[in-house]
């Protein structure tokens, strides 16, 4: 009974949605209006960890079962009956579903709880988590379904949710059309998407996962498919991950979707839909382990991301912005890993970043409430004497994203790392390793500036500053805990053979079901060896973190005139590179034109031809009517004339 | 001796007709009618029907020229009160244009079929144009018309009455 | 020559179209009904004579109730023509123009 996994968020959407978004028991509360907070969050939240504890027990039970056979599915009926392209509404629960859903719900849960303190104060509040059940709804169908259909219906709610919640507070317009700009580059991914599952039906005649990748696992069938055809699919279905997971050209929304809640950056745009992307490209495993031209786009394409993102966010002040270019630069990472094959590694990857990028999320909501919605960084710091649970989270955050040691990031990156080298990837493995010490820096950095050094606080918000209430404190110390701990679920067997485990990497172990098809797993260079590239990229890691405190801490002005010094390169990376004008110039102003070129014509050619019809009926009438004198000697003419007319026809025939 | 006075008092007819359309004062063009009707009753009875010459005078010159000249007297026109004729061509010109176009179709039918008068010739008909004729056809085949134009006449005396009946103002 | 019905129906048409004349060219509302009469009038010559010529009585009978019909109408006519002149002080017929348009 799986679909109670889904069912139990629907069904708190709905009641929050039809009795308190609506108003409608407003009355019966009498406008008690915590009480009606209390009773929606509730509800809200415990539908969620419903679907958390459903997603943990069907995970135990996937777990007393043989590896090969870790898979459960319900069909539930039959969705489009269309003779050839018939489509069920069939939920599978696997290996990747069960990481995914266990993801989803659990971290979601822990958001729910912090929107509780987070949200308190808003009006929209039964609306705020109505919304958000609808996302995990969706998002928990992308992740459930057994079959690109239901995937699709997953992907295009979650993105719907996405608009309904960054543009949340939709009186302010500029938000409005943050959700907007989200929704429309969404789309634009969604289309290569969709003509992806075209091709996939097309070829395979079937859109069902067992189907499609049993008969593209067949040899003999797949020597009936061009090269071309793969490599086709695979690249239509990427350029739907493009778009919902912000890869180069279609990032220009995340940073946007920052006016959106906090909770809602990072639930949506950090741990669960942006990596919607990834999922579905490690679900089709074997479309992409087929086609090299592709996987090397994938990779290039990633790494291009990854290193512009983190260059943006070297310069940023806002605090809510550097991590969104950090969630794109992120994900960027886990594109390269899956790109190149290493499917465990970028999902491994997904996970961590789950964890302590939403810590940094909320870590980062926890200081705006603090600040009293003070979201620049050189308005702030010394912040962490003031704010210590705060601080201290969000440290552990920085120093997990950072990739130090021991915590999950490191892990994680490590592991993308050693995959680019070692399947080839040389020059991809180099331009990772430069982030990840930009990484370094510009995380330290924003921590750095916010809690340290001297308070450049305004008087005004000094007053005020103040530790957030449990509700919003108490996950960010789960999630801290998480990014510590999480990495030890994949160790890298060669580490754990120091200390005489082996078949250390259970992730690894956990996942291998789900990957059908893997190649060219070595087929790069082995000049480094593991221990190697461990200290590498441990080595970039420190020097980042060493830059960040010289410029930040040690010699606060050092950075200032850095910036001088390299002005155009700054003044470049502080306005993102004008991507956005570029698109704006590109594609927005000529669309704009079209659309009030269509306009004119809809109101000038087609309403004129309208209303020209009418007015030549209207002149008819006016001409005619000058026969109607009311002069009844007229009328007796008019009518003996007729008579004689009729006289003549008759006689004359 | 037939012919003679068909054509006497058709002309007679068309002479009061032409005087009905061409006096101003209606008392003279009502004395005009009078003409044509007396007229028409004498042609009438060339075509043998007694009773019905009879009661056109009585009913028709009778009793609804006398309403007619009534009427105009009980009107008290003023002075200048009936100097209105048009002096426009339009309504004339299409009137005469339809007069020709009906003269031509009545007199080419009349010319094609050329069926012969009872008065002529030597057919002898029981009664025909007698009041006896007449009363015989009325009460028994056309029974129920005639009743009805009873009828018709109540219905015209209460509208009448109705229609010209001092308002209390 | 022996007069035909043909001579009838002609003279019964002249007398026709004179009355029409008379209603479409006067402007005085009694001429206007006394020319009716005449169109009436004509019509009944037309009616007898064909009876004549048919032997039929239909014709006359006819013409009585075309007599009663006209007195009919003349009354309530001449009652309308009183009224309206109690109303408009003019006979002129063109000053009824109420449903113009």
């Amino acid at each position: 009974m799986i679909v109670w996994i889904i069912l139990f968020p629907l069904i708190g959407a709905v009641i929050n949605g039809l009795l308190f978004a609506s108003g409608l028991w407003k009355k019966k509360l009498n406008g008690d209006e915590h009480a009606e907070h209390s009773i929606s969050g509730l509800i809200a939240s415990g539908a969620v960890l419903l679907s958390a504890i459903l997603s943990t027990y069907y995970f135990v039970q996937l777990l007393s079962l043989e590896p090969s056979q870790r898979q459960i599915i319900q069909e539930l009926f039959v969705w489009i009956p269309s003779g050839e392209f018939t489509v069920s509404f069939e939920l599978m629960f696997d290996t990747l579903s069960s990481v995914m859903s266990l993801v989803i719900t659990w971290i979601g849960f822990l958001i729910h709880i912090y929107s509780l303190g987070y949200m308190h104060h808003d009006k929209g509040f039964a609306k705020y988590f109505t919304y958000l059940n609808i996302f995990v709804f969706f998002m928990l169908i992308l992740v459930l379904g057994n079959n690109f259909p239901l995937m699709f219906v997953g992907w295009e709610g979650v993105g719907l949710a996405s608009f309904l919640l960054i543009g949340f507070w939709y009186q302010d317009t500029e938000k409005a059309y943050a959700g907007r700009k989200a929704f429309v580059v969404n789309r634009i991914g969604d289309f290569g998407f969709i003509l992806g599952i075209f091709l996939i039906f097309f070829i395979f005649g079937s859109v069902n996962y067992q189907e499609v990748f049993g008969k593209a696992l067949d040899p003999g069938f797949m020597g009936t498919v061009s090269g071309v055809t793969i490599t086709a699919i695979g690249l239509l279905l990427f350029v739907g991950a493009v778009g919902k997971s912000a890869q180069f050209p279609l990032y220009v929304w995340l940073p946007d979707a920052m006016a959106g809640p906090t909770p809602v950056s990072a639930l949506i745009h950090a741990a669960t839909m942006v990596t919607a992307g990834a999922y579905m490209m490690a679900r089709c495993n074997v479309f992409y382990s087929q086609s090299p031209t592709v996987q090397m786009i994938v990779v290039s394409i990633a790494a291009f991301t990854a290193i512009l993102a983190a260059s943006i966010a070297l310069t940023q002040n806002d605090i809510k912005k550097v991590l969104a270019y950090s969630t794109v630069s992120q994900l960027g990472y886990m594109f390269m890993a899956i790109g190149a094959g290493a499917y465990v590694a970028g999902l491994f990857h997904l996970v961590t970043h789950a964890f302590f990028k939403a810590l940094l999320f909320l870590g980062s909501g926890s200081v705006i409430h603090a600040m009293s919605d003070e979201q620049d960084i050189r308005k702030m710091g010394g912040l962490r004497k003031k704010i210590p649970i705060t601080a201290i989270t969000f440290l552990i955050g920085t120093l997990a994203i950072a990739g130090v040691p021991f915590l999950s990031g490191f892990f994680s990156k490590d592991e993308i790392l050693a995959s680019l080298y070692h399947r080839g990837y040389t020059i991809h493995w180099i331009i990772a390793l430069i982030t990840v010490v930009l990484t370094a820096l510009y995380m330290l950095r924003l921590y750095l500036l916010t809690f340290e050094g001297k308070s450049r606080v305004s008087d005004t918000i000094k007053r005020h500053i103040h530790e957030s209430p449990y509700s919003m404190t108490i996950p960010l110390m789960v999630l801290a805990v998480l990014s510590i701990l999480g990495g030890y679920i994949g160790i890298p067997d060669f580490m754990g053979k120091v200390v005489g485990l082996s078949d250390t990497n259970l992730f690894e172990h956990y996942l291998a079901p789900a990957i059908l098809l893997d190649s060219a797993k070595d087929a790069g260079h082995h000049l480094f060896g593991h221990w190697d590239l461990a200290a590498i990229s441990v080595g970039g890691a420190a020097l980042g973190i060493i830059i960040a405190f010289y410029l930040y801490y040690i010699k606060p002005s050092a950075a200032d005139k850095l910036a001088k010094d390299i002005e155009p390169v700054y003044e470049g990376s502080l306005n993102k590179w004008y991507v956005d004008e570029l698109y704006d110039y590109i594609f927005v102003q000529p669309f704009s034109y079209l659309c009030n070129a269509a306009a004119s014509f809809d109101q000038k050619v087609i309403d004129g031809a309208v209303n020209g019809v009418a007015s030549v009926i209207k002149d008819t009438a006016l001409t005619l009517q000058t026969a109607q004198t009311g002069v009844i000697r007229s009328y007796a003419t008019l009518m003996a004339i007729g008579a004689a007319v009729i006289l003549t026809i008759i006689v004359l025939w | 001796m037939e012919t003679v006075v068909f054509y006497v008092f058709a002309a007679l007819a068309l002479a009061g007709a032409l005087m009905v359309i061409s006096f101003k004062n209606p008392v003279s063009s009502a004395l005009s009618l009078v003409l044509t009707l007396f007229a028409t009753a004498v042609l009438f009875v060339l075509l043998l029907a007694h009773f019905v010459a009879v009661i056109q005078i009585l009913v028709y010159a009778g009793a609804i020229m006398i309403l007619f000249l009534f009427t105009v007297m009980f009107l008290n026109l003023k002075e200048g009160a009936l100097e209105f004729e048009s002096k426009h061509l339009g309504f004339k010109v299409s009137a005469l244009l339809v007069i020709l176009l009906f003269v031509g179709y009545f007199g080419s039918l009349g010319f094609k079929k050329g069926i012969a008068l009872i008065s002529n010739s030597s057919k002898n008909l029981e009664g025909f144009g007698t009041v006896q004729g007449v009363g015989t056809s009325l009460f028994t085949d056309y029974l129920l018309p005639f009743e009805l134009t009873s009828i018709l006449i109540i219905v015209a005396i209460i509208g009448v009455v109705a229609i010209a009946k001092k308002r209390a103002s | 020559m022996s007069i035909g019905i043909e001579h009838y129906l002609i003279l019964s048409a002249i007398l026709f179209v004179v009355g029409a004349y008379g209603v479409i060219v006067r402007k005085n509302l009694i001429i206007v009904l006394m020319c009716l009469e005449l169109m009436l009038n004509s019509a009944n010559l037309a009616f007898v004579a064909f009876s004549n010529a048919l032997g039929d009585m239909t014709g006359h009978v006819f013409m009585i109730m075309s007599i009663t019909v006209a007195a009919a109408e003349v009354a309530v006519g001449l009652a309308l023509l009183v009224s309206i002149y109690s109303h408009r002080e003019s006979l002129d017929i063109d000053i009824l123009k109420l449903l113009k348009g």
